[in-house]
């Protein structure tokens, strides 16, 4: 079980947070055209890296935040947690 | 009453205290402190068991964890377990132990017939002979496979015992509480850090318990008290016992097992049996210590063979001999120490040497006591079938591969050494790569990836005072980046025998024209004729070996056999041990219970449940509840013999026909506030919000990104910059998380709050033409008329004396209201309803008559929006703004969501009138068509309509409202039903929607 650090609560176990996915994907702005392949992109196509990969999760037995991962997605090493207004590097 | 192989005094238990047993039927006693396999080896009972395969004779042959073959069935304290090690478990009042593979008996077992036929059944011998003809595979080989495999049998009563989990943080995590682990926990402990420490056995101390060794001037085990005793005073240390560490997983969670109350012969009802621990620790401790290996040798598995520490154990903490005639076959110093214990206590031994003669201090100290040690010496095949009665044993030539003598020696038991193998199960477990080290021929840990450090013997030093040094300087080292606080502490005087080097051997050849059984593996009967057959078959990668032959996989994890199999395999493929590899190491460590896995989440504790808080009320009024996610919801209100059918129809019928009131509490509920709520709305349904006046509600539909219906419900404005949303009861908790992933990640600029307020209001629907005259009577200083609160309007108002909302909703598709009070008030609300609504016939109804209630005015729900289907499947397109962007507006535009046969939502008749149809039925064509019949679709929800007294159904079909009048079968397999049917529209009843308006 993963130990992963709330931005805003501090060192929580796994079980009091729920997956969210790539969080690199941005959403295509709403109100703006947007083509056919770029939307597709954004439903449909993520990566599957082996490796660092920033995701999100979200402190549902918690805060509720929604915070960003960087985790190795082979070893499970969690390199950094950050709220999603900050940048992870 | 004598046990003819208790020593007089010797051992660590409680010779004050008989406890009585019995084994196999026969009554026998032991003492407290005991273990089941002690008290039988002092009564002189050696066979306890059948082997896995071939059903040979087994008995004991370690004293712990790394015990093969001492595998029972074991009832006590009022339930049976199987697979209990009989060298764990420890003794208690009234136990009743069995052997287990074996039948008729122990000692007459008919499998045994197989130990013949041994050359059947070489390794991988269920995959060759099993294959063919492929239909004998499900009823003859199997059953017959796994009737012979049988180990013990579980049983089927249900486990009345308490079982617990329990979560814990700490600096510095201690797994073993040998001389290391002791010196570590101690280290730490005096730098202030939070320490636990954790041992399998009973007895704290480990080997200290059986070394002939001093500290300080003290014994081992005084030592050890003395250090437990002082740990156990101190408030930032947990010193737990009879508790295995079996688990190292992600982020140092590592997972301990604790045998609370097996031992105790009265406990409260409140203690659990036994607990499970997981422990987030900020470093590890690996002071696993390490376990004996044998020597393979001839019939090795012979009963009466052991290791030769476990004979040493046997003697110091339970003064119990293993044999008074023993032979101790050895290729290292170990042993000696068991020959010296024996010697001490009165018994010749014989000390059979692999190695050419040599001096050491052991060496010299058993040959100035006059014991007969042969060098260059082994046993070849041990002969007896029960037990040990004497052993074929040879003179080794210079090259270890023949003999230069051979000669038979009597003996009841031979103790084996092979040397040590670390115990690196977790350090393995934790991601660190091993390393093979040749000193001690054995694997050690070497690179982390995880906050833990091995010492003392588990990290291959295998002398007390490196092991202790080992100890207080990580122990006090790792505590120290923690606390910030280094005590110094003097490493103590130790006083300990030197060993000489070992003799990396570990195979006994054979003498020309003999073929006894080698045995590598003794649980899975895995000998080295097995692996050489593998060998020979192709197999080269040693995890191919492993499952071939199925070495090392039975519940001991081939504690005893992993090494030597690797040795085997090194040898024959005449590559080094590194070349080979290692298997993998799994959790757990040692066998552990279901009941502890599972701990408290059993029965209502399997998961919380939420009740509304009219849930009183339905129970006294014969509610029969169905689970609707964690909450209870009456499913109908059964009167007198009804049936579910009867109730829900009657139920659904007065709602037609009068009112009836619904607990509508379980509806998710959000409350959303700010200045941007609106647009906020806007993007998240897919129809138009920016519009809607305060004191209204709308109908929404909102969507996923890839335009397949999320979740449907209605949303009031109750004032500028407040609105109210609900949503199904399923999607409660899904929707929130929506609301906050776009709030927080995608339009932070919004400044919008969503909260859950679900379980802060109580909800009763009122539904019927004559809601309104019962709504009049609930307010009555309220205009309650269709011009002031007309469809989809919305009014606070007071409900004798408690605040109310009053909603003008409808699910039912008749005029209906929908009231919330504070959870407080609920009940109170819903018995004034109850009284208030009698003189209009108002009934309480359940999800069952709700359900038919929405299907036959074709209103769309779970079943519908299942996940597959976009609005226009569920003829709700006309809620789809064509004007706006919302979330996966986009992706309707997919041409797969456009095509005219796509699959959309229709309504269902039976052409006879009176067959209902059976949910999940598929819809075709022919119902005699050929398979696979091409399927049109299927049908989602079915009821029986009490508007027009017949079955009514609504199904997602194939090309959809064109198919309208046309006929088709729904058949559904399950149920063995093929009814014909007519399709018509959704919409059964009241299709211009005129009631919910009147």
């Amino acid at each position: 079980m993963l130990y992963i650090k709330c931005p805003y609560c501090g060192f929580r176990a796994q079980k009091e947070f729920s997956y969210g996915g790539d969080a690199t994907v941005k959403r295509p702005n709403i109100n703006e055209e947007v083509s056919s392949e770029d939307w597709d992109n954004f439903v449909y196509m993520r990566k599957s890296p082996r490796g660092k990969h920033i995701e999100l999760w979200q402190h549902i037995a918690g805060c509720r935040q929604w915070i960003k991962v960087q985790r190795d997605t082979a070893t499970h090493e969690i390199f950094q947690t950050a709220k999603v207004t900050e940048e992870i590097r | 009453m004598s046990q003819p192989f208790r020593l007089n005094k010797e051992g660590l238990i409680n010779r004050n205290k008989k406890i009585s047993f019995t084994f196999n039927g026969k009554k026998l006693f032991g003492y407290e402190g005991d273990t089941i396999a002690s008290a039988l080896i002092a009564n002189g009972i050696h066979l306890v068991g059948r082997s896995f395969k071939y059903h040979r004779p087994r008995g004991f042959f370690g004293a712990g964890v790394e015990e093969p073959n001492a595998k029972l069935q074991v009832e006590f304290n009022g339930h049976s377990e199987p697979n209990v090690n009989a060298t764990e478990m420890e003794l208690v009042e009234g136990l009743s132990a069995t052997s287990q593979n074996c039948w008729p008996s122990v000692n007459f077992d008919i499998g045994a017939i197989n130990n013949f036929l041994k050359m059947f059944f070489p390794a991988g011998f269920y995959y060759k002979t099993f294959m063919w003809p492929k239909s004998f595979w499900y009823k003859i080989y199997e059953p017959f496979i796994r009737k012979a495999a049988g180990l013990g049998v579980a049983s089927i009563e249900k486990d009345k015992e308490r079982y617990e989990h329990k979560f814990e943080y700490c600096d510095l995590l201690v797994t073993g509480s040998g001389p290391s682990g002791l010196a570590s926990a101690y280290a730490a402990a005096k730098n202030g850090a939070k320490v636990i420490l954790a041992e399998d056995k009973p007895r704290f101390g480990g080997t200290l318990l059986t070394d002939d060794v001093s500290i300080d001037n003290l014994s081992g085990k005084d030592w050890a008290e003395k250090i437990i005793t002082e740990l156990k005073s101190m408030p930032n240390v947990t010193v737990k016992n009879r508790s295995q560490v079996f688990g190292y997983y992600d982020h140092n969670m590592l997972v301990m097992f604790e045998r609370v109350s097996d031992h105790l012969e009265k406990k409260s009802k409140f203690t659990p049996r036994q607990r499970l621990w997981y422990i987030r620790a900020k470093e590890t401790i690996l002071s696993t210590g390490s376990i004996e290996r044998p020597i393979v040798f001839g019939n090795n598995d012979t009963p009466g063979i052991f290791l030769s520490a476990a004979a040493k154990e046997y003697m110091k903490v339970y003064g119990v001999l293993v044999g008074k005639k023993p032979l101790i076959f050895t290729n290292n110093d170990s042993a000696y120490e068991t020959a010296l214990e024996f010697k001490k206590n009165n018994v010749e031994p014989i000390i059979l040497d692999t190695r050419e003669e040599l001096s050491s201090e052991l060496i010299d100290e058993a040959k100035s006591k006059g014991i007969d040690i042969r060098f260059s010496h082994g046993v070849i095949v041990a002969n007896g079938y029960k037990k040990v009665k004497s052993a074929k044993i040879g003179k080794l030539n210079k090259d270890k591969n023949s003999f230069e003598k051979i000669e038979t020696v009597d003996c009841d038991c031979i103790c084996v050494s092979g040397f040590w193998t670390p115990s690196v199960h977790l350090a393995s477990q934790s991601g660190n790569k091993l390393k093979y080290e040749e000193r001690i021929d054995a694997f050690i840990p070497d690179k982390k990836k995880q906050h833990e450090t091995s010492v003392g013997a588990a990290n291959g030093s295998f002398t007390l005072e490196e092991s202790l040094k080992n100890g207080f300087e990580n122990g006090s080292n790792l505590s120290a980046k923690i606390t910030d606080t280094k005590t110094e502490i003097a490493i103590p005087n130790v006083n300990e025998k030197k060993y000489g080097a070992h003799d990396k051997f570990w195979c006994m050849p054979l003498p020309k024209n003999e073929n006894p059984k080698r045995f590598v593996d003794f649980q899975n009967d895995v000998s080295v004729s097995d692996i050489e057959i593998a060998l020979r078959e192709g197999y080269r990668s040693i995890e191919h070996v492993k499952r071939y032959t199925t070495l090392g996989m039975a519940t001991d994890q081939g504690r005893t056999s992993n090494l030597n199999g690797l040795q085997l395999v090194s040898n024959i493929e005449n590559k080094i041990v590194p070349e080979v590899g290692h298997t993998t190491f799994r959790p757990p460590f040692t066998p552990i219970t279901i009941g502890t896995i599972v701990g408290r989440e059993v029965g209502m504790e399997y998961m919380p449940t939420r009740k509304t808080p009219m849930h009183e009320w339905h129970e006294k009024n014969n509610a029969v509840f169905v689970d609707a996610g964690a909450w209870k919801r009456p499913r109908y209100y059964k009167q007198g013999n009804e049936t579910l059918f009867e109730a829900s129809k009657r139920e659904a019928k007065n709602v037609r026909e009068n009112v009836g009131i619904c607990d509508v509490t379980t509806l998710g509920k959000i409350d959303i506030k700010g200045p941007d709520a609106a647009e906020f709305l806007n993007r998240v349904y897919t129809n138009a919000w920016m519009k809607l006046p305060v004191g209204k509600a709308r109908y929404g539909l909102m969507l996923r990104e890839d335009g397949i219906v999320m979740d449907d419900g209605t949303t009031t404005r109750i004032s500028e910059n407040h609105y109210h949303m609900t949503t199904t009861t399923a999607q409660a908790a899904n929707v929130l998380s929506h609301l906050e992933y776009y709030l927080q990640i995608v339009w932070p600029e919004l400044n919008v709050n969503v909260v859950s307020t679900t379980e802060q209001w109580a909800g009763a629907a009122i539904a019927g033409p004559k809601s309104r005259d019962m709504l009049s009577k609930l307010y009555p200083d309220l205009d309650v008329s269709n011009d002031s609160l007309p469809f989809m309007g919305y009014k606070e108002a007071d409900f004798f004396g408690v605040p109310s909302r009053i909603f003008r909703i409808s699910f039912s598709g008749e005029l209906a209201y929908e009231i919330n009070v504070k959870s407080d008030h609920g009940m109170f609300m819903w018995e004034k309803m109850m009284e208030v609504g009698k003189e209009f016939g108002n009934q309480p109804y359940g999800t069952e008559a709700l359900s038919t209630l929405r299907i036959e005015m074709g209103h769309v729900a779970g079943p519908e929006l299942d996940g597959r289907t976009i609005p226009s499947d569920v003829s709700l397109n006309g809620l789809v703004s064509k004007k706006k962007d919302f979330i996966g507006k986009n992706s309707l535009g997919r041409e797969a969501f456009n095509v005219e046969s796509r699959q959309k939502i229709v309504g269902l008749i039976p052409i006879d009138r009176k067959s209902s149809i059976p949910e999940g039925s598929h819809i075709v064509q022919d119902q005699n068509a050929k398979l696979p019949n091409p399927k049109l679709g299927h049908v989602s929800s079915s009821c029986w309509s009490v508007e027009n007294n017949n079955p009514f159904s609504l199904a997602i079909m194939k090309d959809g409202k064109n198919m309208i009048g046309k006929k088709f079968f729904a058949v559904s397999p399950l149920k063995n039903k093929s009814i014909e049917v007519e399709v018509i529209s959704s919409h059964y009843v009241d299709p211009e929607g005129k009631r919910v308006r009147s």
